[in-house]
């Protein structure tokens, strides 16, 4: 079982700046979701909206360019717009993924569907609540470090020394971005309802292997060790085709897995 | 009316405002956040190449210490920084990693023996201790003396606002996300708390505290192309502005990074040039050598950015449908050490330029990317004229980057400063009793209250989208890199139409909950408040210092501008903010005023400065032989730490020295 093949996926994508130089000046249509559910009598809608495509344009700009030129209600979502802090999760064409880095030229027929990420708390259009959702899967997860020496700790010492391949190692995992593309993803999450999806186990796995937390086994068997945790997973895989991030979810899933039902024995 | 009363609350959600929650929220004082946006998408997430803290354990940074941690920061602030304040820090940045590290950051570790690296453009080995294997790394930054920038591939601010963040959640404490704080609470002179929009419902809620901390980050959104997040608009010193009370320092000094890529603006790290990457002309040519033979790309980000300005304006640049820009080549770095230590910069030329840039250059320039200025404290974190008022972070200006900030000493000052002023807050919280009127609370609801329902009213006026793009427009233009008096004279000038023109916005989407436009119509004029402060500053200030180049002063004018620039808005009818200034006394420096050993020095020196240095000869003289650098320092300069950060460093082969 191998977590590269998301890798490769992304090496061979053909360069952006050839494509996006021959599709200058395109119409694109965009049909995006809209409602909101602070007014009483809005119904959902998907309303149409047709731009000129300009260079190197992204979801980010085109967005931005709608709601200023023909809809000053459109809700979205963007903080970094440099695909770095998760917050521009959105359904395009189909598929979860970061609208800030999603350049309007990977698309040949220049007709874009934006649907806000299911499973979430809808704010309004595209706007999700992932913040509340995250928040709560990180006291689920307790997702810090759980160390009684850690108390004790005098700051004036040398810092307690670690393998840099393990640093290394727990930083691929940390490297989450929380933006709710796995969850959006994820079958089993759709069927039960207290699933806790791959963002969860990746945060398990992240301290599962950090020797500075102290939980045992035992200790992760009471968080995942259900059909509510690891075992509900039904491996179809939505979060690894789809992590922004090429998080190693599929890998990280078996491995606890394998973990968790050697601990029920 | 909805009322919330804490002990401390605190506005804005990234690493400096989550550490100073969790330092009052320990103390056992109620603690909120508000943030815009769930914490961990602060604006912090993005700082990419590290935090600077002089731990000396890889042999890069073997000798480093408080002392030239110090002398870094404070030349690298051309001497406008507050040392004393520079000393708390260098003094717990140490802290702040170790800290860091229990609490989970998975901090790049010292690796035992040879390793190759990239120095000034060819490969180098060095030897790592053994006795340091494990230890936490460092890298090497702009400005620096040694290699003391400590970090976790280019995510370092992610790594850290996650750490800090669910050391937050642990403590239970809470955090409102989705919240927006549009005015201060005060009576007589007392800051009281926060008229707080709720961002989904429209609800306008009162938050009344004890200490209200504004830890809300920067304002580069004052300008057209930023490598900020878009929520960078500095509203939190704009609150604190419009009390009247509340005083900003140097807003005029604004850092233009010289490494985000065209056209967008997003940032590639320092950590690029650190890690051996050089600056590439239209032909090639490596530039940097021939104007700061010394320092060359690694040179402070103020000098870079001119150099890559002036030689772009020789004809030099790389001509584009975006103007000209210059290019980074980090493609000597090899692909294995990219895809490792700066995999963030990899990712984004991928999506955003289609590049790669372990075989291709990356097209950059310099852009607006860090606010040295903000809300003026005290070294407690505390307003100069406003007590229950605090701020840390980049919405401070706490003053320990003067007029330049060096890369790395921004997520390092977020950390510490929230150690330190938290501190000081849980002291405040601690000796103050809260007295509120709630008829003060209504009356400044009310006032808000009014503005909104004026906004969704108006039929006709202007159009708050315009009036946004023309000021971030005047500012790029006019108020950017280089300056200058008729330039700036003109930004004045369009900035007060322009918020003369903002008192007429009139909205299309008259909805008062959720409504993208009302947060623009509500925020824009606030923004033009802060621009006027960064341009009259500029304006007045004729002298070249730090990231402030003006070319019709283009001396740093020690004689009649060693001074901090602070500004306020009496009247909130007034069209212009009121300039005053507060001298820095070099007779009290640790460093007094010298070179930074760029260009030629053609600084003007202020007569104090001769006297000065002679007085700290004469004192090094009289020393004992055996007088330790702690002696020694304390004999220059005093200064205080919150009790529980006073002790010192230890470091690998020092021990406590």
């Amino acid at each position: 079982m191998s977590s590269k093949h998301a890798h490769n996926a992304t090496q061979d994508k053909p360069r952006i700046q050839e494509k996006r130089i021959a599709v200058e000046g395109r119409t694109l249509e965009f049909r995006i979701f809209k409602y909101n559910p602070q007014i009483k009598e809005d119904r959902p809608t998907i309303v149409t909206h047709t731009l000129t495509e300009a260079p190197g344009m992204t979801i980010f700009i085109a967005l931005n360019e709608i709601r200023e030129k023909f809809d000053r209600s459109l809700q979205f979502d963007f903080v970094c717009r440099s695909g770095i802090c998760g917050s521009c999760g959105m359904i395009i064409n189909g598929k979860p993924g970061l609208a800030c880095r999603t350049l309007t030229s990977e698309f040949a027929d220049g007709v874009i569907s934006l649907l806000p990420l299911p499973v979430f708390e809808l704010i309004g259009d595209l706007s999700v609540n992932t913040g509340k959702f995250m928040r709560s899967m990180s006291e689920k997860v307790e997702t810090w470090i759980h160390s009684e020496q850690q108390k004790q700790i005098d700051l004036c010492r040398l810092e307690e020394k670690m393998e840099p391949d393990l640093a290394d190692e727990i930083y691929e995992l940390d490297r989450c971005i929380e933006c709710g593309c796995c969850i959006s993803a994820c079958a089993t999450k759709r069927m039960r309802d207290q699933f806790l999806g791959a963002v969860g186990f990746i945060k398990v796995a992240r301290f599962e292997i950090d020797t500075r937390d102290n939980r045992s086994d035992a200790d992760w068997y009471h968080v995942i060790g259900s059909d509510e945790g690891v075992f509900g997973c039904m491996a179809l895989m939505g979060c690894e085709d789809n992590c922004p991030k090429d998080l190693p979810h599929q890998h990280k899933i078996a491995y606890l897995r394998r973990k968790m039902a050697l601990n029920a024995f | 009316m909805k009322t919330v009363v804490t002990d401390s609350l605190v506005i804005g959600g990234g690493l400096a405002g989550l550490r100073v929650a969790i330092a009052s929220q320990s103390r056992g004082f109620d603690t909120i956040v508000l943030s815009l946006t769930p914490a961990k998408r602060s604006h912090s997430a993005a700082a990419q190449g590290g935090m600077q803290a002089s731990l000396g354990a890889t042999i890069k940074g073997a000798g480093d210490n408080e002392d030239v941690h110090f002398s870094d920061t404070v030349k690298g602030s051309d001497w406008l920084c507050d040392q004393k304040v520079a000393r708390m820090f260098v003094n717990t940045a140490p802290k702040a990693i170790r800290e860091l590290a229990t609490w989970g950051v998975p901090w790049s570790r010292v690796r035992r023996g040879e390793r190759q690296v990239v120095i000034d453009a060819e490969k180098i080995t060095i030897t790592e201790r053994d006795e340091a294997h494990g230890l936490i790394a460092a890298r090497d930054f702009g400005g620096t003396k040694k290699w003391r920038t400590c970090y976790t591939s280019d995510g370092t601010g992610h790594s850290m606002l996650y750490a800090m963040d669910n050391k937050a959640i642990a403590l239970g404490i809470p955090v409102h996300d989705r919240k927006e704080a549009i005015a201060l609470i005060h009576e007589n002179g007392i800051c009281q708390g926060a008229v707080v929009r709720d961002l989904i419902t429209g609800e306008l809620i009162a938050y009344v505290a004890k200490a209200t901390t504004i830890a809300s980050g920067g304002y580069g959104r004052l300008y057209s192309v930023s490598t900020n997040a878009v929520i960078c608009e500095g509203i939190g010193a704009a609150i604190a502005l419009e009390t009247g009370i509340a005083t900003l320092g140097n807003m005029e000094a604004v850092q233009f990074h010289p490494t985000a890529i065209v056209p967008v603006g997003i940032l590639t790290t320092e950590g690029c040039r650190g890690d051996g990457g050089i600056l590439r002309d239209k032909d090639g040519y490596r530039f940097m050598p021939d104007y700061e033979p010394e320092k060359k790309e690694l040179a402070s980000r103020d000098v870079v950015s001119r150099r890559m300005t002036e030689h772009m304006r020789k004809g030099k640049g790389v001509a584009s449908r975006y103007g000209d820009h210059l290019w980074l080549d980090i493609t000597l770095l090899g692909k294995q050490h990219i895809n490792k230590e700066l995999r963030e910069v990899k990712d984004i030329c991928h999506y955003f330029l289609g590049i790669d840039p372990a075989t291709d250059f990356i097209p950059v320039r310099p852009t607006q990317h860090y606010s040295m200025g903000g809300i003026r404290t005290r070294y407690t974190g505390e307003s100069t004229s406003m007590p229950g008022l605090f701020a840390a972070g980049e919405a401070a200006c706490w003053d320990m980057h003067g007029f330049n900030r060096l890369g790395g000493n921004s997520v390092a000052e977020t950390a510490v400063a929230g150690m330190i002023v938290g501190e000081y807050v849980a002291d405040y919280c601690a000796t103050h009793t809260l007295n509120f009127k709630s008829s003060t609370i209504e009356h400044f609801v009310d006032i808000e209250r009014q503005k909104i329902d004026e906004l969704l009213n108006r039929s006709t006026g202007e159009d708050v989208f315009q009036i946004k793009k023309s000021m971030q427009k005047v500012m790029m233009d006019k108020v950017g890199i280089f300056r200058s008096g008729d330039k700036l004279e003109s930004a004045v000038q369009q900035l007060r139409s322009l918020l003369d023109e903002s008192k007429n916005i009139a909205i299309h989407n008259k909805i008062a909950s959720s409504n993208p436009e009302l947060v623009e119509a509500i925020r824009v004029p606030k923004m033009l408040k802060l621009a006027l402060t960064v341009a009259c500053g500029a304006l007045a200030r004729t002298e070249s210092r730090g990231a402030h180049a003006r070319e019709d002063f283009p001396e740093r004018n020690d004689r009649d501008w060693l001074k901090r620039t602070l500004v306020n808005w009496e009247d909130s009818q007034a069209d212009m903010p009121t300039l005053s200034y507060e001298p820095l006394d070099i007779m009290t420096m640790e460093i007094p005023p010298g070179s930074r050993g760029y260009g030629i020095d053609n600084t003007i020196p202020h007569p104090d400065t001769a006297v000065r240095k002679k007085q700290i000869e004469e004192m090094h003289a009289g020393m004992p032989p055996n007088a330790n650098r702690y002696t020694i320092q304390s004999a220059l300069m005093s200064y205080e730490v919150p009790e529980k950060y006073q002790g010192k460093n230890e470091r690998i082969g020092e021990g406590f020295k």
